[in-house]
């Protein structure tokens, strides 16, 4: 039976319980008053038959591949049975691929008896996750179907097994912050039990040479992940150089001295820049913005003092900063409207310029919210992916010089997963090392922004 | 009192003030001016992209073609019935178009010269020419003038041509020689380029379009709506008309404010290792790719339709539980109706941001080079964003100017979809 047969046979137990509980309950009825609405009956039969169907299903799926690969195991030769993981997985590729027809050549005949067995059991599994499904909403439609009496109260139960779902619902952010952390947080413990915690977060050199055969020796490649430290806050420093005085002078503009009309006009097209999608950055960045600086710093000649690149910090820099802009200028008008009226007019009164008045009294009052906008700022330029992965390149420099090619953590992390690679090996689960580092900071920073940010917002309230 | 400050000291407060105005507007006017400075950055950096983009990307619109005298030789095909399918998958329209280019440039001899020759059209014109003939099964026999793709470096060179810049590419003085005879013929021209619409990836850029990832990106889009709207409405009606301030509904809000601004790679290291891995789920398909931009795009979500929960005034509520309704009925019935538009302008806006993501795309194999136009959620696909990403990464300038034309389709995606959100927004939200 497949998917997508069982899900349609679901629907329609599904509507099947929902008319069998409604015209059991009016059967039921007779000459007395019901509880709750009809319908009530029906959803509530419904519900505790599509549920059970579900969680079933799901178990299933979860579980069901796990335990062929396991049966299918049996039938190996036994000198292959004791073999290590990483051949054995060798193996049981091929005969998948046997199995779904998409070998070439000729295979040992265990292999075929392997996949023979693996397609058999597909077949099984697939008719009895069906049966058990259906079975189990049956069951589930007809406990309900039984219990169902006039006093029965249909409406409160539908109610609170609605609201345990919207729970569920909103647990889902949780679950997928713990997910986050835990996926991380494993691979990078397995990472720091080759490559010492200490090596990683301290050492100067990073080379991380793919295993590319198991036997190969992982000492070759050093992990030490200062130079994609120093290369993220160079090329972050250069994007919050850019865009906190433009973005804050901006939002002053915007919110102080200009028209409503102009405001109206041209804060979207501000947001427009924050809607662009990153990878149009980095395209713009490394084809248009990286070979310009180039040529302009060859042409006054800074190419005799420093390395000069074609994949420089500064312009992943510039055009990440240049993406930043309408995110500080958004955030700092926030708070800057936020600042009563009453202040200003105070200053005014004292004779002040508008100027004076936006330097001594609204920034000063603006200012933990301000200071929150850029923390939040800072920690979207650490996280940026796209703009750096095609604009900053791969050496891992450890250098100050903006002209020069660095690289990041972010860049590491793709560099280091795209493609197929062997999930065991340091190189690997080196990314989900600086993943970990990189989830750490942001959510610091994050945390400690949105902490300064409601903590001014209540001041005024 | 002989000392310079005393003739300071002898004039009044509002002296001082006069004296320094002068000083204090300039500053003032600086400052506006600073301003007004910023402002223009902005919008000049969003000109000179925009503009660059188009500049780039306007010609990929544009496609050129080859008018040659086609001979559907028998004996060249090594068929004996165009009718018949099986012998015209197996025909060799290669030898067809030599032959034809031969006939066109008799003189050339050279050995080298010929394969720059033959390297003139397309090798997706053979299969052109195949349909022609499938259509046409008569003409077996016959010459035809017929109009053939031509290759990217003729395509880009005859484009530079036209546009009176300086030549750029790769083309020796021989190959300058046949164009500017094609062109005194009148036998190229450039004609608007179906082909980047309606066919997948293809290494041969004047063959590459963005149809696959055009279907990718829908596809993946569809699962991420379909599951991050409803999720996150529940959500978000937990959190605004149920959640009491306990430290689970605390530790919830939390949770959303923070996923709101981690990195996106990040997620894409969650889908890797959770959906992949443990979940074993294959590489490169829609359905993962769209799970994992729903839990990027949730956030967004519940923060926005929890704003338009809170939006709702309370009288509707006491007005329906007044009138006997129960909590889930007065939610259904009248909450959720009137907070739909703004629920919707956020989905909408979340959206977006999913169709414009790539970096957790990447870490799931979405990169893989995929010709064929993805036909369900489980077929192995890519998407727009990451089909930029590649093509950018290639270095011929053809694919360079299809790069910046997909850009432009993206882009007009997204503007599309935002407009769509502010229309909504202004048409149907209402104000109490």
């Amino acid at each position: 039976m497949s998917i997508s047969v069982l899900l349609v046979g679901m629907g329609l137990m599904m509507v099947a319980a929902f008319f069998l509980g409604r015209g059991r309950s009016l059967a039921v009825a007779g000459e007395q008053r019901l509880n709750s609405l009809p319908s009530f009956y029906g959803i509530l039969t419904a519900l505790w038959s599509i549920l059970p169907g579900i969680a079933l299903l799901g178990l299933w799926s979860i579980f069901d591949s796990n335990l062929i690969e396991y049966a299918a195991l049996k039938h190996l030769p036994e000198a292959l049975q004791g073999a290590p993981e990483s051949e054995l997985g060798l193996v049981m590729n091929q005969i998948y691929n046997i199995a779904n027809d998409k070998y070439v050549g000729e295979a040992p005949v265990y292999m075929i008896e392997a996949a023979n067995a693996i397609i058999s059991m597909q077949k099984q599994s697939a008719w009895l996750q069906g049966v058990i499904v259906l079975a189990a909403m049956f069951i589930g439609a007809a406990v309900v179907w039984f219990a169902i009496n006039p006093q029965m109260k249909a409406r409160n139960r539908v109610e609170s097994l609605f609201r345990v779902g919207l729970l569920a619902c909103a647990c889902i952010a949780i679950l997928t912050t713990l997910g986050i952390l835990l996926s991380v947080l494993f691979e990078s413990l397995r990472f720091f039990q080759s490559v010492p915690i200490t090596e990683f977060l301290f050492g100067t050199t990073w080379s991380p040479q793919g295993a590319l055969r198991a036997d190969q020796a992982a000492s070759e490649s050093s992990f030490g992940a200062v130079p994609l430290f120093a290369g993220t806050l160079l090329i972050a420093g250069i994007a919050m150089i850019i865009a906190v005085p433009t973005g804050l002078m901006a939002a002053i503009y915007l919110s102080e001295y200009a028209p409503q009309r102009f405001r109206s006009i041209v804060k979207p097209l501000l947001e427009v820049l924050a809607g662009v999608p990153t990878v149009v950055y980095g395209f713009f960045a490394a084809l248009t913005v990286a070979p310009l600086i180039r040529d302009i710093a060859v042409s006054i000649g800074l190419n005799e003092y420093v390395n000069v690149t074609s994949e420089s910090a500064l312009a992943a820099g510039l055009v990440m900063g240049v993406m930043i802009i309408p995110f500080v200028s958004s955030l700092s008008d926030d708070v800057i409207n936020a600042v009563p009226q009453s202040l200003r007019d105070g200053s005014f009164g004292l004779g002040a310029t508008p100027s004076e008045t936006i330097k001594q009294v609204v920034i000063p009052a603006a200012l933990p919210g301000i200071v929150g906008g850029i923390l939040l700022a800072v920690s979207r330029a650490i996280g940026e992916t796209m703009i750096v992965v095609m604009a900053a390149g791969l050496a891992a420099n450890l250098t100050a010089n903006p002209l020069d090619s660095v690289t990041t953590v972010t860049v590491q992390i793709v560099t280091l997963l795209v493609g197929d690679q062997e999930f065991d090996s340091p190189k690997t689960l080196a990314a989900f090392a600086l993943g970990l580092m990189l989830f750490i900071t942001t959510l610091a920073l994050n945390y400690v922004a949105l902490h300064v940010v409601k903590k001014y917002r209540e001041q005024y309230d | 009192m002989t000392n310079p400050d005393s003739q300071n000291q002898a004039l009044t407060t509002a002296q001082k003030v006069e004296l320094s105005l002068k000083k204090r507007y300039r500053a003032e006017a600086r400052f506006k001016a600073f301003g007004l400075a910023s402002i223009c950055f902005g919008l000049l950096a969003l000109v000179v992209l925009f503009s660059n983009i188009i500049g780039n990307g306007i010609g990929a619109f544009q496609q050129t073609d080859i008018q040659l005298e086609v001979t559907f030789d028998k004996d060249t095909l090594e068929i004996d019935d165009a009718s018949d399918a099986q012998q015209l998958a197996i025909a060799n329209f290669d030898g067809v178009i030599k032959n034809a280019l031969k006939a066109r440039f008799p003189d050339v001899k050279s050995r080298r010269d010929k394969r720059l020759l033959y390297g003139m059209i397309s090798i997706g014109a053979s299969f052109d020419l195949r349909d022609y003939l499938k259509a046409h099964p008569e003409k077996l026999g016959s010459t035809e003038t017929l109009w053939l793709l031509a290759d990217d470096d003729y395509d880009t060179y005859y484009k530079t041509l036209k546009a009176g810049e300086p030549f750029v590419g790769r083309m020796n003085e021989k190959q300058q020689a046949w164009v500017q005879s094609l062109l005194d013929n009148e036998q190229m021209k450039s004609s608007f380029n179906t082909r980047f619409f309606t066919s997948g990836d293809s290494a041969e850029p004047e063959l590459a379009g963005i149809l696959g990832a055009l279907v990718g990106s829908l596809l993946t889009l569809l699962v991420t709506l379909l599951l991050s709207f409803p999720i996150g409405v529940a959500a978000a009606i937990y959190l605004e008309e149920y959640a009491k301030k306990t430290k689970l509904t605390d530790f919830i809000e939390v949770n959303i404010n923070n996923l709101a601004a981690v990195p996106s790679v990040i997620f894409g290291l969650l889908g890797l290792a959770i959906f992949l891995n443990f979940f074993n789920m294959p590489r490169s398909i829609p359905l993962v790719g769209g799970l994992v931009l729903t839990l990027m795009t949730l956030p967004t979500i519940i923060i926005s339709s929890r704003a338009a929960i809170k939006a709702v005034p309370p009288s509707i509520r006491e007005a329906a539980l007044g009138m006997g309704a129960s909590k889930m009925q007065m939610i259904l019935h009248h909450v959720l109706p009137l907070a739909m538009p703004g629920m919707l302008t956020g989905a909408i806006i979340g959206m977006a941001q999913a169709l414009g993501e790539t970096a957790p795309l990447l870490m799931i194999g979405m990169v893989a080079f995929i010709v064929d136009i993805p036909g369900g959620v489980t077929d192995p696909a890519t998407v727009l964003p990451v089909q930029i990403f590649l093509w950018a990464d290639s270095p011929e300038r053809a694919f360079t100017e299809r790069t910046s034309a997909a850009i432009m389709v993206l882009l007009a995606f997204l503007i599309t979809m935002n407009a769509l959100a502010i229309w909504l927004r202004k048409r149907l939200e209402r104000r109490w």
